[in-house]
């Protein structure tokens, strides 16, 4: 017994490789660069604005910049001048904390990176006691940054450049996400009184740009105080934003909550769950997961509009960058300052941008299409 | 509402502490142990932290000189960083005890918004800045010139009213900010720059060849920058006032922080005053005897502070800003 021979002519087996050029990145590069004359051409093109765009900036940043150095003299290469960056290194991270207590800082980092490890994943052994920690946790950094019980006292106005941003940005969102919850559903309420109250705030905090605040915060509210009275800079830029970015995420939540339907909520009732009980255990569950990218989104938003405090004198990032940018030994390099700080804002960003797509797959059962 | 009970409270509970300390702002000053004086958000040569996170500059130098008078440590002060929109509030709401941040002297300012002048410690006032080659010695042959200006400014006004006066003609190249405009500039996109001279002197250190650039004589604004205090305490104004003349007078006489100590055994009388060997003016200001000697020693005269700040990083002349002897403008009143 034998198999028919089949018969075929030559090169054209299906057990053979696919031809050069027929797979493969030549193929590849043939189908969708190559195809006509038309794509040739636009491809040589593009590949010729690529390579000018792309020569320029690695030659900026890298090939023709300079690393070492003491002055602005040393720059001589025709790229950016990265010695200002590491020249106010410490300026950029820290502001003016003074030097000796740089520690403070940076433990609080790390107590904030423990922190946050558990309430970003729920994988981790003994979550319960690092959640509890998690909650303790502002109150500890609060003490380390600020000082006090022996330790020197530094003021908040020396806090500056990332840490400042850090304090405003991870301040502002975790305050906004409970208030924002907290608003979401004051403003679905059943009862006039908190839902008008709740309405009104969202209303009018969403219809003044947060400059306008901080403006507010920062000049009217101390001519409204008795004089010799100051509530602190930094205090008064805090809960500027963290209002204004609540009223936002209010908005996104109630997106959420709209999105889950009315069976849900009769059926938490049909089970004698109370109020919160229903809200906790059924409805918020569901309706924060379906508006992570919301949120994400409101966060990060919030995290880049805090260099608007910049203009009411705070020392952030932008704040720090427009201090090297006025020194008289570094003159005209804001180029090198600014885009130093745009790759420190695209990482903290990116990050988040990507936590939250890992969550959203975590947690697409039955949602994802 | 929650946020405004808490504020009421605490604003409440601090208006009836502060109630007693209200009378005097030296005694407030020295109750807390340090001034505090507010500045410019950074400005190169007038106000910004060194890489040491040490504030620098002429206006620091005057908040230092108060410090040093009033505790003899130029370091015993909290310097505050204020925008130009906020400056005033903050003076005013008592968050800051002194201004020191190129502040123009203005009829308004000084009336209207309930502030005190404590004198000028920089002359400013528009000028052109033109490139060597162009062969310019005066702002009356700019006929036909293109000028760059910040748009939306004071400036652009100052600069239409002057070549109106002179019957010139002159073509606008609008820009927004200082660090465009070196580029335009350099670029030969406009003949001359205009702005305060102070400013032209910085634009100056960042252009390509700063050696190849000179201002014109002309200024045809008046920019009076000072430090300024509040309206109501007489003496807290005074002692401010006559830091900057002591700063002033001491560069007039020749004291410096160098030769200070061979100063005291001067036999030049008004030297002798000033530095608290004969007299009591320390004690008539309700300062310390030798609260002068204290400010020379430790931040300089006005001439030092000049130099260190102005000249040698920025390339600023002296100009008007020279003393009344060598034919500047500034004139302290005599110490006596």
């Amino acid at each position: 017994m034998s198999l028919t021979e089949q018969q075929y002519a030559p090169g054209e087996h299906p057990d053979l490789p696919a031809p050069l050029g027929e797979a493969g990145l030549i193929a590849w590069f043939k189908k969708r660069l190559f195809s006509s004359i038309g794509n040739t051409i636009l491809t040589i093109i593009t590949l010729y604005f690529l390579y000018d765009v792309l020569s320029t900036v690695i030659f900026w940043t890298l090939t023709g910049a300079t690393f070492v150095g003491e002055t602005k003299a040393d720059c001589t290469l025709g790229g950016a001048c990265w010695l200002v960056i590491g020249d106010r290194f410490h300026q950029f991270m820290y502001g003016l904390y003074p030097k000796t207590e740089y520690w403070r800082p940076n433990l609080t980092f790390v107590l904030m990176i423990l922190a946050i490890i558990p309430v970003l994943f729920d994988k981790i052994p003994h979550r319960g006691k690092f959640l509890l920690f998690s909650t303790l946790f502002p109150f500890i950094a609060f003490f380390l940054l600020s000082g006090g019980l022996g330790m020197e006292t530094v003021d908040s106005s020396d806090w500056g450049g990332l840490l400042l941003t850090l304090v405003l940005g991870v301040t502002g969102i975790v305050a906004s996400f409970p208030i924002g919850i907290v608003l979401a559903l004051g403003r679905r309420s059943n009862m006039p009184i908190v839902r008008t109250l709740c309405v009104c705030f969202i209303e009018f905090v969403r219809g003044v740009p947060l400059i306008t605040i901080l403006f507010m915060a920062s000049n009217m509210l101390p001519l409204f105080l008795p004089e010799g009275v100051n509530f602190d800079k930094l205090l008064r830029a805090l809960i500027g934003v963290a209002l204004f970015s609540s009223a936002y995420m209010a908005e996104v939540i109630r997106g959420g909550l709209q999105a889950i339907p009315k069976g849900q909520f009769e059926g938490a009732d049909a089970m004698g769950l109370s109020y919160w009980q229903s809200m906790r255990l059924i409805i918020l569950p569901q309706a924060l997961r379906i508006v992570i990218p919301g949120i994400v989104n409101t966060f990060i938003g919030l995290y880049k509009d805090t260099t608007l405090v910049s203009i009411i004198g705070l020392f952030d990032l932008i704040g720090i960058g427009q201090v090297a940018v006025a020194d008289v030994k570094w003159r005209g390099l804001a180029p090198e300052t600014y885009v130093f700080i745009a790759l420190l804002f695209f990482i903290s960003c990116f990050s988040m941008s990507r936590y939250s797509l890992w969550l959203e797959n975590k947690l697409h059962t039955g949602h994802k299409r | 509402m929650k946020f405004g009970k808490v504020l009421f409270v605490a604003a409440a509970a601090a208006s009836v502490m502060t109630a007693a300390a209200q009378a005097g702002t030296l005694e407030d000053v020295k109750a807390r142990g340090e001034l505090q004086c507010g500045v410019a958000t950074p400005l190169p040569g007038f106000a910004n932290p060194n890489a040491d996170n040490v504030w620098e500059g002429l206006d620091v130098d005057v908040c230092r000189a108060v410090a040093a008078a009033v505790f003899g440590d130029p370091m015993k002060v909290k310097i505050t960083p204020t925008t130009s929109k906020e400056r005033f509030t903050v003076l005013q709401s008592g968050e800051i005890d002194m201004l020191a941040r190129n502040t123009t002297w203005t009829f308004s300012r000084d009336v209207n918004l309930g502030f005190e002048f404590v004198g000028v410690n920089y002359y400013d006032g528009q000028g052109f800045l033109v490139n060597k080659s162009l062969g310019v010695t005066s702002a009356t042959e700019l006929d036909g010139a293109s000028v760059c200006v910040q748009t939306g400014t004071t400036t652009e006004l100052n600069l239409a009213d002057y070549f109106r006066a002179q019957g010139m003609k002159y073509e606008t190249v609008p820009i927004a900010t200082a660090e465009e405009g070196a580029k335009v500039y350099d670029e030969g996109r406009c003949d001359v720059y205009t702005t305060d001279a102070s400013g032209l002197y910085s634009l100056r250190s960042v252009l390509a060849v700063p050696a190849d650039q000179v201002v014109l004589p002309e200024i045809i604004s008046k920019e009076p920058l000072g430090p300024l205090v509040r309206h109501g305490d007489q003496q807290w104004g005074d002692i401010a006032r006559w830091t900057l003349n002591t700063m002033i007078i001491a560069e007039e006489l020749g004291v410096t922080s160098a030769n200070i100590d061979e100063m005291t055994s001067s036999n030049n009388p008004e030297i002798l005053r000033l530095l608290g060997v004969e007299g009591n003016m320390g004690e008539q200001l309700g300062l310390d005897s030798k609260w002068a000697y204290n400010v020379i020693k430790t931040v300089g005269n006005y001439g030092e502070s000049f130099k260190t700040n102005l000249t040698d990083t920025l390339n600023i002349e002296r100009g008007i800003n020279a003393q009344w002897k060598d034919g500047g403008l500034l004139y302290a009143p005599p110490m006596r």
